[in-house]
């Protein structure tokens, strides 16, 4: 390749101005418009034909006033995050991370699992990517635990819908889950339990890219195409959570969830990982319907227990692993980071 | 005549990587073949960690989402 003839390709789409003016503009728009959630919501349910104190009428209000709310959030977040993480790429932080066998190699790889932008979809030549690299096996699995378990969709919903207190332990509990989970996954030396093929590849050619230079529009237009399609995507999984949550506040009485979910009932927390390992949503999904069991009266350790199962323990993502990793190696997987799980979720019933 | 080949587990962005290939080769009249590689051994052992990827002629250079319109152009030109 010769010159780089930048040209004025035809797709630019709009001038550099119109991003830097559109996107407070809009940000402004929609925090504006988030002001307004509670009148709009109860304007849309007087809309019903019910009484606004019936269960009915609880629960339209609730999705009334969720759908919107998370919507909003969500695009925020997305946004923010987007643009956050074009600074990052799966091919630095293997950069950052290979050859980094101390112990905080397991911490800088959560971090870096939270920050670093990927798609389940590509976990599989990620986590062959990292570990031909020479980044320990356990430092991987901090990585792959934190990128979904404390991602950020996850904890600005919590913090918009539940607030900040809750959002803080969730962020201190999976944080730890991820780091101590990858180090004891470390330790165990599980590296036999490799699929064969992945312990023959010699450590790929690494796909020397040169580095892109991003100008901040183009970083500003990351955010949005990242809305564009995660928005684009999760949106019904938001409208069923909300719904499932809304049933939930309308409907379920609190002395069934104080008997089901409350801190008395010991066998709640491992009750709600096995309930939530196989449930497959995301984070934007499941917040609503914790938000609605934390409010009836849920225990918080049970509560957290269950998110955090649905969230970080997913089947179809085992499903993915399950070409690279023997199936040992994922049982023990599910096991350890169950545990963490189980531990916090005991520990919040304890104290609390 | 160049050989393009687009790495990626058969996720959206990897199908519409393919098809701005193939309308960015059509549109410039460079000839090409566009091979998609979806098992995720040869996309790992091509040193692809973030899809889709992009090759051209052996080489490397794209990983990780959709490739940029006018630097797709570049490639295929030069």
């Amino acid at each position: 390749m010769t010159t780089e003839t930048h040209d004025p390709a035809p797709h630019r789409g709009a001038p550099d101005w119109l991003w830097y003016a559109g996107v407070p503009a809009v940000g402004v728009a929609l925090y504006l418009l988030y002001g307004q959630l509670i009148p709009i919501s109860e304007w849309v349910t007087a809309l019903f034909p019910v009484a606004r104190d019936s269960h009915t009428g609880e629960a339209i209000a609730f999705f009334a006033y969720d759908v919107p709310k998370v919507l909003l959030l969500l695009t925020g977040i997305v946004f923010v995050t987007g643009v956050l993480r074009s600074w990052f790429s799966p091919e630095k932080t293997r950069a950052i991370l290979a050859g980094r066998n101390q112990i905080w190699g397991y911490p800088l790889a959560s971090l870096l699992g939270v920050l670093t932008p990927f798609c389940s979809c590509s976990s599989v030549p990620l986590f062959i990517g990292f570990v031909s690299a020479g980044i320990p096996l356990g430092v991987t699995f901090s990585f792959l635990i934190a990128g979904p378990m404390v991602g950020p969709v996850g904890l600005g919903l919590l913090f918009g819908l539940v607030g900040w207190k809750i959002a803080t332990i969730y962020l201190v509990f999976g944080f730890t889950i991820a780091t101590l989970a990858g180090f004891i996954l470390g330790r165990m030396g599980l590296e036999r339990h490799l699929q064969d093929w992945v312990r023959e590849l010699n450590a790929g050619p690494i796909g020397d890219l040169p580095e892109e230079r991003l100008t901040l529009v183009d970083r500003l237009k990351t955010g949005a195409e990242q809305v564009r399609e995660i928005v684009g995507k999760v949106w019904i999984w938001v409208l069923v959570g909300i719904g499932i949550g809304a049933a939930i506040h309308g409907y379920v009485p609190e002395a069934v969830m104080l008997r089901i979910m409350g801190g008395e009932a010991w066998w709640s927390v491992p009750a709600a990982v096995v309930v939530g390992v196989p449930m497959y949503t995301n984070a934007a999904g499941v917040i609503p319907i914790v938000e609605a069991l934390l409010d009836k009266g849920a225990a918080l350790g049970t509560t957290l227990a269950f998110m955090m199962s649905v969230i970080a323990l997913s089947l179809p993502e085992m499903i993915i692993l399950k070409q690279v990793l023997k199936l040992r190696l994922i049982a023990i997987f599910i096991a350890v980071v169950a545990t963490g799980i189980l531990a916090t979720g005991f520990l919040f019933n304890f104290l609390l | 005549m160049k050989t393009i080949k687009v790495y990626g587990p058969g996720c959206a962005r990897c199908a519409t990587t393919e098809a701005m290939v193939k309308e960015a080769a059509a549109r410039l009249g460079v000839e090409v073949e566009v091979e998609k590689v979806t098992d995720a051994r040869s996309i790992a052992m091509a040193g692809v960690m973030s899809t889709p990827g992009l090759s051209v002629d052996g080489k490397l250079v794209h990983a990780g989402g959709l490739p940029d319109a006018g630097k797709l152009d570049g490639w295929l030109k030069a």
